[in-house]
């Protein structure tokens, strides 16, 4: 239920959750790949673990696989500990960054794998297979080896395949890196209606922060072995908890400074000496002369050749401008050599505002556009 | 590399396979030869063949090297499965280099070395030779090249095929039978016909294993043409040479088509 805004078991502290990862930790001889982590997922959740390569989020999901065994710490599945049960035995499926697809079975045949092993009476198995083949749409290539389909149609079969057995956790393991980017964009919105359909849990694991922007009820950003961030995605772009998050996120600008004046609502930064001090909205009270970095997201900043009515404007100088169709971003570099981006929306057919390169620009931005930083 | 023809190319491939094949080819053509001389053509006839079958001595030598071709094929790629499987997937383990050297040692060991160790070893250990000795001999140095065919194909294959397995509800063991060895079967049939092959037409090492009564069809060969050659032989090396092509080009085949439908996934 991703799409319903009610949907937030994490904020009730009654919901149990249906994977507990408590402390975990895993080392790979003197290289630690999860330090302390603990996570809680929950039942129905479209769970997105984000970072970048080497990040250890390949390594906890083939924790909850069941393919690693934790150096310490423990997962449990509503309330039981997974410990040491073997891959076979866990109400948990992966679907494979490379599919993983038999290639000496045929379509229906590697969707009804695990059921046969589950000695599921043949009926019902064929029964299931039919469901899954439906759920994919694909009920015209069952008798398809996988070396006889395209790339999409094989991560539908390795998705059918996974969900097959009714597992309680599906992990997906970079599940659409193979594909096109439009196929990608199709099958992200199907994804996410077979999961509603299904009211399974999934995790997915990806580095696409677009995908799991997309896809996700919760985002887990990971960096180097630990958990950076968990929110929603909107949470996670509007309010990012450091400066390694707003800037793993979408595009950023961050702009160092000391707190002047503090207050519990607004504050003053000064980041340069000679110009105006900006000015902040925030939910925390920071001490004066604390280290803080505005975090600012460009679409929020505007770009005018005349000074802007906004809380906060500086001048500076157009060194770039990145027309992408939708949007035109401007790389404005200020007196101290800082660049701020500034990014509009091209509403009319026309990008052109009159500014080009070397031009000198204001940028501007309100009070509650930025988040302050602290890390 | 573009397939420009040259006549040099040409002429080149022509000449070694002149250097290679002509020998063969004379041998097959006397095979057929109505004459009793082995050197004078006396026209054509397939007497030599039907002569050969009443032989009782080269079928004896016949039926003794294809037992211990078909037992040694067996064994060693069996063996040559475990080795190569423990090679590819175990990663980094303590004396994995020395492993893999000792299991490849036997492909560029001089055979009369080989042949002379084993030979050694079973008069130590007062084993009396014979057949058993001349194919514990020759499963010795066909495992490595069982081992060699197949985990050429394991490392193509991609492991995360048996952990879908494992993930889908399977034991390890299952997941091997039911997944790994369909997927490596066309390498191991490679493996089985070309140590088939290898023991077939071993000579120096069965000649250094085998005691009395157990007389392989190349020692048998040997020892007649040492008395002058007649052609008989002729036709039983034609009959031989036609088998190990046999088994050398399916094994081939085998191979390439399963390379096919892996880079086809």
């Amino acid at each position: 239920m991703v799409n319903d805004v009610n949907f937030r078991p994490w904020e009730d502290p009654e919901a149990a959750p249906l994977i507990d990862i408590a402390n975990v930790t895993k080392r790979f001889g003197a290289f630690t790949a999860i330090h302390d982590l603990s996570l809680k997922i929950y039942p129905r959740e479209f769970f997105a673990i984000l970072g970048p390569s080497g990040c250890g989020k390949t390594t906890l999901m083939r924790m909850l696989g069941g393919f690693d065994e934790p150096t310490s710490g423990s997962i449990n599945l509503e309330g039981e500990d997974l410990t040491g049960t073997s891959p076979a035995k866990r109400p948990v499926n992966m679907m494979f960054q490379s599919y993983a697809l038999f290639p000496h079975l045929t379509v229906q045949d590697n969707i009804a794998f695990g059921l046969k092993r589950e000695k599921m009476p043949k009926g019902e198995i064929a029964e299931r297979v039919e469901q899954m083949l439906g759920l994919v749409q694909l009920q015209d290539f069952a008798a398809r080896k996988p070396h006889q389909l395209s790339g999409g149609q094989r991560q539908r079969v390795a998705l059918a395949r996974a969900l097959a057995k009714r597992p309680k956790l599906l992990l997906l393991d970079e599940p659409l890196g193979a594909l096109d980017k439009k196929l990608r964009e199709a099958t992200q919105f199907e994804l996410m209606g077979i999961q509603e359909q299904l009211g399974c849990t999934f995790v997915i694991v990806t580095h696409d922060q677009e995908e799991a922007m997309t896809v996700s009820s919760r985002i887990a950003v990971m960096k180097q072995g630990e958990i950076a961030q968990v929110a929603p995605p909107e949470q996670i772009y509007e309010a990012p908890a450091s400066r390694y998050v707003a800037d793993f996120i979408g595009d950023v600008n961050i702009i160092e400074g000391h707190v002047s004046a503090g207050g519990e609502s607004r504050m003053s930064l000064s980041w340069r000496e000679g110009e105006p001090e900006l000015v902040v909205e925030t939910g925390i009270g920071l001490p004066r002369g604390e280290t803080a970095w505005l975090s600012l997201r460009p679409e929020k900043v505007s770009i005018a050749t005349t000074r802007p009515e906004t809380d906060n404007a500086l001048q500076g100088k157009v060194l770039d401008i990145a027309y992408l169709g939708n949007v035109s971003t401007y790389h404005v570099e200020l007196a101290n050599g800082q660049v701020v981006k500034a990014q509009e929306t091209n509403a009319g057919r026309s990008g052109n505002r009159g500014i080009t390169w070397d031009d000198q620009v204001w940028v501007g931005w309100s009070a509650e556009a930025g988040v302050v930083l602290t890390s | 590399m573009t397939g420009r023809f040259s006549w040099f190319n040409a002429t080149s491939v022509a000449l070694g396979f002149a250097f290679l094949y002509i020998p063969i080819l004379i041998l097959i053509i006397f095979s057929f030869n109505e004459s009793k001389l082995v050197t004078v053509w006396g026209g054509f006839s397939t007497k030599w063949y039907g002569e050969l079958l009443q032989n009782e001595a080269y079928l004896n030598a016949a039926w003794v090297t294809l037992r211990i071709a078909f037992v040694t094929a067996t064994v060693a790629t069996a063996l040559g499965t475990i080795a190569a499987m423990m090679l590819v997937r175990s990663g980094r383990f303590r004396g994995r280099t020395l492993f893999t050297g000792m299991v490849y040692a036997p492909l560029v060991m001089p055979e009369v070395i080989t042949g002379l160790s084993l030979l050694l070893l079973f008069i130590s250990i007062g084993m009396d030779r014979g057949m058993l000795t001349i194919t514990l001999a020759h499963i010795t140095f066909c495992m490595c090249f069982a081992s060699v065919v197949i985990s050429s194909r394991l490392v193509t294959f991609d492991s995360s095929l048996e952990e879908a397995a494992e993930d889908l509800g399977a034991s390890p063991l299952d997941a091997f039978l039911s997944v790994t060895l369909p997927n490596i079967l066309p390498a191991i049939a490679a493996a089985w016909l070309l140590t088939f092959t290898l023991s077939l037409d071993d000579f120096v090492i069965a000649s250094f294993t085998s005691g009395p009564g157990a007389t392989t069809l190349p020692m048998k060969i040997y020892s007649s043409v040492r008395l002058g050659v007649t052609p008989e032989v002729n036709a039983l090396s034609t009959i031989l040479i036609g088998l190990v092509a046999t088994g050398v080009i399916v094994a081939s085949l085998i191979g390439k088509r399963a390379e096919r439908i892996t880079e086809a996934t």
